[in-house]
């Protein structure tokens, strides 16, 4: 108990660091769910692929000594965009070969549950034929000190995953709740019969939510890779398991939901560890991921998009 | 169509009654006892996730017998290769195809966890195998007269590095950590006792699990190492989670001395620790052979690095004198299993990477624990434990 | 629902002369019907034993080993998943965590107690089933995917405890568990390190016997609710049938096939350690039980059958394994959902097409064929 008192304030910034990044991904899951009832299992690869398009992207600009200023800022953005384009590219294409045919088929929930595992493992190993070990990358951002709080510090890179986080859900909710294509989302969320009456072309639809879900996980993506400096062709595996534990804690369909839950699990994962033990940090998140589906299926904010259907 | 079908099912029934008592009848043994050539196994991680390990054993131990076959002798040597991926699921399934192989001798297993599960199928089927990496404590108390190993135990190692903590780097409060593996938490767990009977303090001990090659988020335990104010950080595990650990205690403010035992030992682990390599520690039985060895280690270097153009790694030197040891045996006319075992325990020359002779036990004689620390981006070795100062 | 399209499959050439068979079988009398079966049972045990069969099947491996593990084993949990998954029709992918929960009673009571194998298998279903109860009980409300992420987390949960906790080893495990006690001088019945073959008589010996009481069950009220919920739970409900109930019954029934091959395996492996049960088993597990056709006992054997052996006669493509797995079964799914061997009844209730990805998808499917033909 001393050691987490002790650790609070550093526990609780890098809680939010962490979450940060839970939170991208988590938009992702919950966005998808929410208009298709289906866990894209293979989210979680989406994101891997996010990783690896920076690093590529690092390498290919040559990055050589960690960047500063208006330089650092031009960087991340043209990062970010091409992780998202990445992720989102590939989400859009994992749709249309691994779900779409399935949908036209009118096909279980089993059969898409079993397809997603298959697309996340063939996605998986596809990147570990190529990247069988750990790659890392240089350093393009230095990890600079800004304040402390208590045993807690304020690092540069710490305070953009966390603001990262937030920025993009702010504009996602924008879109989703400001302009007429997010109407067109909410529609086929609640009610897809209702939607194609009024016009909304269903298929477009999905392709954009995948395409925006995808283009988040690959600015977490991005955002992972500045902050560790190395990924893995497994990096998505248990962080996706995570996330989607985020979307559900805070509400599946919810995008401030996806935000709460993801900073939400961070900071019990961190507060968790310093009191058990950080051997237990993934039993942590599993057993909220359990507790919350028992006792609180809907969230903390309730779901939202379609609202809950039976 | 009724009577076609019980046809075919008295036929299905007579074919399985006739295979039953075919099975009756055993199957016979194997044992390769041509005089044109023998077969010496190899076992270990050739594309798992630590396969850079068990490359390093497996062309330590090529180059010796390709060495030996170039000399045109009666009886030459094949290595047949098994890899497991340093799985023992998959070793206990290997291991029987290689006794059925006929091999006559093994360089392996290379990990600890595939020696304790495959090795009561070696010792049954009378197979002398020579581990040139399994270092836990146990595997020699299991009365496996065929098992043999070429470099000092975690036993000696963990005492080691507790041993250089402690005296040579004057630490009096240590963060021992580990990757939640066999050998990580094995080792750990030797070093923290030993780091406890010499005195010092272990002021955090915990596990940070780590899947294959998945980098962990190690916040939570670094921000509890800041608190402890500790000395220096010990970690039990891999290159792989070595290297990235190393660097996010540096970036985290963690001041204290890094130091790692063999599994940490790889260029990877500097790469992977990037700024905060400098300056780390890594411990090993084992004998690193580079560019500035003299004398045998210098010869064994340039053929090495002539066959696979590339630096001997980590275990090298031991897989060379592993299959050396079949090599004398076979040189000397002995291609069985049962004539080639008193000789690989009798065993005793001055190989690359060290004195070789066993305990009756099949522990390598002598016990000598080696420190290397990162200068420059290099590997260096700073002598044993018992003299290497920080 | 029924505006739908109906189930394309891609026509597997053999499936017609199945069917064939398959009626045919139905039409025999019982008696002959029993000496069908004596005779694969008899096949089944003298596989092991066939010469040169072993060289073919898997040149790089033991052919008896295989058999028994993964094969055999594989076989046993692909039947008890079925029955979660085919039978009740519950998406379950932590389904390794039984499996696990039964290997480590049995290395627990063998190490620590010296308890003989015939003892230890009724206390480690026991304790599975209560897992399954317990696990089972507070989830089995949610709907299918919720249930689905449940029980992976579950899975996960029981492996890293397994990991941490001392009393099962940590990450080493537990090893000299005992094996099956040994009949004197019978060589078939000797368990030992080289004597593979009494393993696997004793996994067939295990297999028929879960065979037999899931046939019971199936034609039981049991089976009956099963395929109620299965069809359509919320009609179930109405008709009164406690489906709640129900789903625990098919779930602890899974567990204690789980936990059984799982005391099997720990008594052949003698050594067990956490990263035995990995999140991929029971995938593999899953794959095998929808690859031969989910709910049907002949396909789901098959497809255990597969999953098992092929990955051990291509044994020199291990690297692109697994890739190969994830893509047939996105494959299968899109051109042969029924499986291989599908069982005519699930057959027909795939043909009405009962809701497409989720709940929504399917609905969402249905509209837009429609909006294309009316385009």
């Amino acid at each position: 108990m001393s050691a987490f008192l002790n650790q609070f304030w550093a526990s609780t910034i890098d809680g939010l660091t962490q979450g940060g990044i839970y939170a991208l991904v988590a938009l992702g899951y919950t966005l998808v769910y929410g208009v298709l009832r289906l866990i894209n299992f293979a989210h979680s690869e989406i994101f891997m692929i996010g990783t690896f398009a920076t690093v590529a992207f690092i390498t290919a600009v040559g990055v050589a000594s960690p960047l500063t200023g208006l330089a650092l800022l031009f960087f991340l953005l043209a990062a970010g965009l091409v992780a998202a384009l990445a992720s989102g590219g590939a989400a859009v294409l994992l749709e249309r070969i691994a779900y779409r045919p399935l949908r036209r088929k009118g096909a279980t929930q089993l059969a898409a549950l079993i397809s997603a595992i298959g697309a996340s493992l063939f996605l998986q190993q596809l990147f570990s034929l190529k990247y069988p070990d750990a790659v890392s990358t240089v350093r393009v951002m230095d990890k600079v000190n800004l304040a402390s709080i208590g045993t807690g510090v304020i690092r540069a890179d710490k305070v953009l995953v966390f603001v990262g986080a937030v920025m993009m859900m702010v504009i996602l909710d924008r879109v989703v709740n400001g302009t007429r294509f997010g109407r067109a989302i909410r529609a086929t969320a609640q009610s897809p019969n209702n939607a194609t009456l009024m016009g909304v072309d269903i298929d477009k639809v999905i392709l954009i939510t995948f395409l925006i879900g995808g283009a988040m996980a690959g600015i977490g993506g991005m955002l992972y890779v500045v902050f560790f400096e190395v990924t893995t062709y497994f990096v998505g595996f248990v962080l996706g398991i995570k996330a989607f534990t985020a979307a559900v804690l805070g509400g599946i369909g919810n995008l401030r939901g996806a935000l709460l839950g993801g900073l939400l699990l961070g900071l019990i994962e961190e507060y968790g560890a310093s009191i058990f033990g950080s051997q237990w940090k993934d039993v942590i998140a599993f057993s909220v991921l359990v507790l919350v589906l028992m006792f609180r299926p809907t969230g903390l904010l309730g779901e939202s998009l379609g609202k809950a259907r039976a | 169509m009724n009577r076609t079908f019980t046809r075919g099912v008295g036929a299905v029934a007579a074919v399985a009654l006739l295979s039953f008592g075919a099975a009756a009848c055993g199957s016979d043994n194997n044992d390769s006892s041509s005089t044109a050539s023998v077969k010496v196994g190899f076992m270990g991680d050739l594309t798992g996730p630590n396969k850079a390990l068990g490359i390093n054993i497996r062309n330590g131990a090529k180059l010796a017998i390709d060495q030996y076959n170039a000399t045109n002798p009666k009886t030459k040597i094949t290595l047949v290769e098994y890899d497991s991926q340093g799985d023992p699921k998959q070793a206990t399934s290997l291991a029987p195809k290689a006794i059925e192989d006929g091999i006559v001798g093994l360089v392996g297993p290379a990990f600890s966890g595939e020696t304790a599960d495959t090795g009561a199928a070696w010792q049954e089927a009378g197979v002398p195998f020579v581990s040139a990496s399994a270092t836990r404590v146990s595997l020699s108390d299991n009365s496996w007269t065929t098992f043999h190993r070429v470099l000092a135990d975690d036993g000696f190692q963990g005492p080691g590095l507790a041993n250089f903590l402690v005296k040579g780097a004057s630490a009096s409060k240590i963060a021992v950590v580990d990757d939640a593996s066999e050998y990580g938490k094995g080792l750990a767990d030797e070093a923290a006792n030993a780091i406890k009977s010499g005195g010092a303090t272990v002021a955090v001990r915990q596990s940070v699990a780590a899947e294959g090659t998945t980098i962990p988020n190690y916040s939570s335990i670094i921000n509890t190492i800041k608190g402890a104010n500790v000395d220096a950080v010990l970690y039990g595990g891999y290159y792989a989670q070595a290297g990235p650990f190393a660097k996010q205690l540096k970036d985290g403010g963690v001041t204290a001395k890094f130091v790692s035992g063999d599994g940490s030992l790889d260029p990877a682990f500097v790469k992977g620790a990037g700024a905060a390599a400098n300056g780390s520690y890594l411990s090993c039985t084992c004998a690193l052979i580079n560019a500035g060895s003299t004398g045998t280690a210098a010869t064994f270097y340039t053929d090495y690095k002539a066959a696979f153009s590339a630096d001997p790694g980590t275990y090298s030197p031991e897989g060379f004198d592993s299959a050396t040891i079949f090599i004398n045996g076979v040189k000397d006319g002995k291609v069985t299993r049962a004539d080639l075992l008193p000789v690989v325990s009798a065993a005793s020359f001055t190989g690359v990477s060290k004195q070789i002779a066993f305990e009756s036990n099949g522990n390598i004689k002598g016990g000598t624990v080696l420190m290397y620390k990162v200068v420059d981006g290099k590997i260096t070795s700073i002598g044993t434990t018992d003299e290497a100062t920080s | 629902m029924s505006s739908t399209k109906p189930l394309r499959g891609i026509k597997l050439p053999w499936i017609k002369t199945f069917e064939t068979l398959g009626t045919r079988w139905q039409r025999l009398p019982t008696s002959a019907r029993w000496v069908g079966y004596l005779a694969m049972v008899l096949l089944a045990l003298s596989l092991p034993s066939i010469p040169g069969l072993g060289d073919i099947m898997t040149p790089g491996s033991s052919w008896e080993r295989v058999l028994f593990y993964p094969i055999g084993i594989y076989i046993l949990l692909a039947l008890g998943l079925n029955v979660v998954v085919g039978y009740a029709g519950l998406l379950d992918l932590g389904f390794v965590a039984f499996f696990a929960i039964g290997a480590y009673t049995m290395a627990i009571l063998g190490t620590e107690f010296g308890m003989d194998f015939w003892l230890v298998l009724p206390i480690a279903i026991a304790v599975t089933m209560l897992a399954g109860l317990a696990l089972g009980t507070p989830t089995l409300r949610l709907r299918g995917d919720y249930l689905a992420i449940v029980t992976l987390g579950f899975g996960e949960i029981i492996r890293v405890t397994a990991t941490n906790l001392s009393f099962t080893g940590g990450p080493r495990g537990i090893n000299k568990i005992p094996r099956p006690p040994s009949v004197e001088g019978v060589s078939w019945l000797t368990f030992s390190i080289s004597n593979v073959k009494p393993y696997y008589y004793l996994v067939i010996f295990f297999i028929v016997l879960v065979i037999i009481g899931l046939k019971r069950l199936e034609r039981s009220r049991v089976g009956r609710s099963w395929a109620a919920i299965r069809e359509d739970e919320d009609a179930a409900e109405l008709m009164g049938v406690p489906t709640l109930t129900f789903k625990l019954w098919a779930f602890t029934v899974g567990a204690a096939v789980g936990g059984t091959a799982g005391v099997l395996y720990a008594s052949f492996q003698t050594a067990i350690r956490p990263t035995d049960f990995p999140f991929i088993l029971s995938a593999t597990v899953l794959a095998a039980v929808v690859l031969g056709g989910a709910g049907n006992i002949p396909g789901v054997i098959l497809g255990a059958f597969l999953v098992g052996w092929v990955p051990e006669v291509s044994r020199e493509f291990s690297q692109y394994r697994v890739l190969v797995f994830g893509a047939v079964l996105v494959a299968l799914m899109i051109f042969r959902p029924q499986g291989l061997w599908p069982s005519r009844i699930r057959q027909a209730e795939l043909k009405q097409g009962e809701g497409g990805i989720g709940q929504l998808g399917g609905e969402v499917g249905a509209v837009v064929a429609q909006a294309e033909d009316n385009r």
